[in-house]
């Protein structure tokens, strides 16, 4: 029919977009990652990725298979549920290796401020301290034994203390 | 340290069991992890929280959070009793140093620890244009940093404030809740570290996780609720005042 | 970090996500829409009297919308991850779209609508040019020299079609951005259903008086004579799709006031304060009730031709300044409040960084080069009128 022929030109532009959406589809096969789509719209294999990351703290169940004598004094005390890396920061890298990470013992001057300095926002029933009244100046663990803190008679060098 | 030889030569291998899953590079979860047996949240009681921010501290730790940007964070809500709609709330610095001491006066305080929602009907996965940011099958919302492409818009949609664009790596970052450590066996690191308890991870599809009987026993509530989010970080002694 | 905060934010809420850049980015597809809506005027609703304007208009879109993307492309944290929207494009986000309507815009409307209505000139351009120019123009013929009456017949029929889709089209461009913020319902001053519509018409009167403008700034530097009846026409319209405008944000507004929920009184102080220049000042009195006075006067007073041209300049520019505000109003004035509503922020614009305010300017105006350049290339005028401005410039 004469009409395709004076629509020659058209065919021509419809022809490009034919062509552009075949090598869309054939980079789309090619750049889409393999797991996308596995557990819905995103990359699968981002989950175990994710999961991989290295681990900073260690958690209480690890430190308590070594330390299991700071454990017998904690229970014990008011400090039962603080886990050690709750002070100690994260020792993941020492649960690692043991001997060559050698955790650094923390300043009670800093660490025991921050959560026993008294304020009006604390919960009532909280134990709580004006640090300079309290202690004048002479370092928490002069008088209180962190893992197990109630002034009960012995001294702060007891079983697990500060080396 | 009081360790007997003894008693090292015994626990040592109890301990390298134990440490078999947590060590860094592996690349899966704990062997016996299946995605489809968990279904995981949060339960934070208000009134146990003491603002000592141990938790935003860890949780930058464990997750290398930039300075300035928060994957947690602890407000201090100061709440007059004829004024609930305008509580004065304060976050220095996210609670990272815990507060400033506040005076004792006719009014209430409290702490309230916010995180990522992990929002099951979750307005930022939806919004995201390429998929970078998911729900996983366990529940838990986390993003493709290989993916993401810094666009910003799920930090627009999210009601509670809880993603920013990491300054470095110019994708969007959130709390992950910790998903590293919880597929291992391990609880968060806010969670372990918290010396009161006032943050406890739940396995919602565990039936012996104590959360279950919490919550029949507890009046718990979610932020924002009109949002409909299915947000899955609960909250026990929630005040009205609290945004 | 705290700097600029009243009250209190969450802390991630402090800095400002989406950057000058992001106000950029509906102003410029605003545009872009307004100037098709008002070629298909004439094209689909045969208004005769807008036909001076309707090649300059299709140029004009072109041009915006080949800067486009370059916004959002210099605010991404990874632009070379962008090509994601096309290969997994995520069905429940509005933003998703913006690949595959910005695409299939470009080349099934406007592309095609020029190419259609222009390719008699190029095929003669062709024939009469030399060397790389001749290059490019038998490229664009496609090797198709067939100018046949018959040919330009399907042409025409053809691209009344691409106009009409083009409608529809242009809606989608510039709507699915209104979308974009009307869906979020975490943020207050976005969510509404409100939003869409409020863009396309600030759309369509922003793309009106830019092509008034530019039509009455060619043809003043081609030492042609302005067509008074095309302005007084274009004006016209210009004049009630103001209205159709300013109705629906007052109504936004007056909705707002009166329901008054829990978001308001945080709005609603932020309005009064950090946007009350922005917003009140320059989006409101300057930018719409001035022009809006201005063109009512046009339309009920018999004024003189001077009189009415600089009238409609003044318009024409303050409406252009009115709409970049809302939409600066819309997308920074909703990042400077608290979603806890206790709580505000400022935004601090840098000048020479990537999305600062030098490169927003320089975004602004790149796309009248590339509108010189395209009429070069293809001039809207007749073939006769085309060698005559070519030798008068």
């Amino acid at each position: 029919m004469s009409a395709f022929k004076d629509a020659g030109h058209l065919f021509r532009f419809a022809g490009l977009f034919v062509l552009a959406f075949i090598i869309f589809l054939v980079v789309r096969h090619y750049v889409v990652p393999r797991s996308f789509g596995q557990y819905g719209h995103y990359r699968g294999a981002a989950i175990s990725e994710i999961a991989a990351r290295p681990v900073k703290f260690a958690g209480h169940e690890t430190c308590e298979t070594c330390h299991s004598d700071v454990l017998d004094v904690k229970s014990k005390g008011k400090h039962a549920h603080v886990n050690c890396e709750a002070c100690h920061g994260p020792l993941a890298k020492h649960a690692e290796d043991p001997s060559a990470v050698t955790p650094v013992k923390p300043d009670t001057a800093v660490l025991c401020a921050r959560c026993h300095t008294a304020t009006a926002a604390k919960p009532k029933g909280f134990p709580q301290v004006d640090p300079a009244d309290h202690s004048n100046g002479v370092p928490c663990e002069t008088c209180h034994q962190p893992h197990s803190p109630a002034i009960d008679g012995s001294t702060a060098s007891a079983t697990g203390g500060a080396k | 340290m009081n360790l007997s030889r003894r008693h090292f030569l015994v626990l040592m291998p109890a301990a390298a069991i134990a440490w078999k899953a947590v060590l860094a590079g592996t690349p899966e979860q704990a062997e016996n992890y299946k995605l489809s047996e968990h279904w995981w949240g949060m339960l934070i009681d208000v009134p146990k929280c003491i603002g000592c921010g141990n938790c935003v501290r860890a949780c930058a730790a464990e997750n290398d959070v930039p300075d300035g940007y928060f994957r947690t964070w602890v407000e201090r809500y100061h709440v007059s009793d004829e004024n609930m709609t305008n509580p004065e709330v304060i976050s220095p610095d996210g609670g990272k140093e815990g507060f400033p001491v506040a005076k004792e006066d006719a009014e209430k305080y409290f702490f309230v620890p916010k995180m990522c929602n992990h929002c099951s009907d979750s307005p930022c996965t939806q919004v995201c244009p390429v998929g970078a940011t998911f729900v996983t099958p366990d529940g838990v919302v986390l993003i493709d940093p290989k993916y993401c492409l810094g666009c910003a818009y799920c930090v627009q949609a999210c009601p509670y404030g809880c993603r920013y664009i990491h300054p470095e790596k110019k994708v969007a970052d959130k709390c992950t809740l910790c998903y590293h450590r919880i597929t291992k066996g391990l609880t968060t690191a806010c969670c372990e570290s918290c010396p009161t308890g006032a943050r406890q991870l739940v396995d919602l599809k565990n039936p012996k996780d104590p959360i279950h009987e919490f919550l029949k026993t507890h009046n718990v509530q979610v932020l924002k609720p009109q949002m409909a989010t299915g947000a899955k970080a609960f909250y026990n002694g929630l005040d009205g005042s609290v945004r | 970090m705290m700097s600029g905060v009243e009250g209190f934010m969450y802390p991630n809420e402090v800095g400002l996500q989406w950057s000058v850049l992001i106000v950029l980015y509906p102003f410029i597809t605003g545009l872009v829409a307004g100037a098709f809506i008002l070629a298909s005027l004439e094209r689909v609703f045969h208004v005769e009297a807008v036909k001076p304007t309707y090649r300059l208009a299709l140029l004009t879109a072109l041009s915006f919308l080949i800067v486009a993307p370059l916004p959002l492309q210099l605010h991404l944290g990874h632009p070379e991850r962008s090509p994601e929207m096309y290969f997994t494009p995520h069905s429940t986000s509005a933003m998703a779209m913006f690949g595959y309507v910005y695409l299939w815009y470009l080349m099934a409307v406007l592309v095609f609508e020029i190419w259609l209505d222009y390719r008699r000139d190029i095929v003669l351009l062709a024939r009469s040019s030399k060397g790389l120019l001749r290059l490019i123009y038998k490229v664009m013929t496609l090797g198709s020299d067939n100018i046949s009456p018959s040919s330009l017949h399907i042409d025409d029929k053809v691209g009344w079609i691409v106009t009409l889709i083009g409608i529809p089209s242009a809606f989608l461009l510039h709507g699915y951005v209104g979308f974009i913020f009307g869906s979020i319902k975490a943020n207050p001053w976005w969510s509404s259903p409100l939003m869409p519509v409020v863009f396309i018409f600030s759309a369509m009167v922003s793309g009106i008086a830019g092509v008034m403008l530019i039509y009455m700034a060619v043809t003043k530097l081609r030492k042609q004579v302005i067509d008074i009846r095309c302005v007084d026409s274009i004006a016209m319209y210009l004049f009630y799709i103001f209205i159709i405008d300013f109705s629906l944000e007052m109504l936004d507004l007056i909705h707002r006031v009166y329901e008054a929920d829990e978001s308001f009184r945080s709005l609603n102080f932020m309005v009064h304060t950090k946007l009350y220049f922005s917003h009140i000042v320059v989006q409101i009195i300057l930018g719409t009730v001035t022009p809006l006075v201005l063109l009512f006067i046009t339309q009920v007073v018999k004024l003189p031709e001077q009189v009415r041209k600089r009238m409609y300049v003044t318009a024409g520019s303050l409406a252009l300044v009115g709409i970049f505000a809302m939409r600066w109003n819309v997308v920074i004035g909703g990042q400077l409040f608290s979603k806890s509503f206790l709580g505000y922020t400022t935004y601090k614009m840098a000048l020479v960084t990537r999305e600062g305010s030098l490169v927003a300017v320089g975004l602004t105006v790149l796309p009248l080069f590339i509108l010189w350049a395209l009429v070069k290339l293809l001039p809207p005028w007749s073939h006769d009128e085309a060698t005559q401005a070519a030798t008068g410039d």
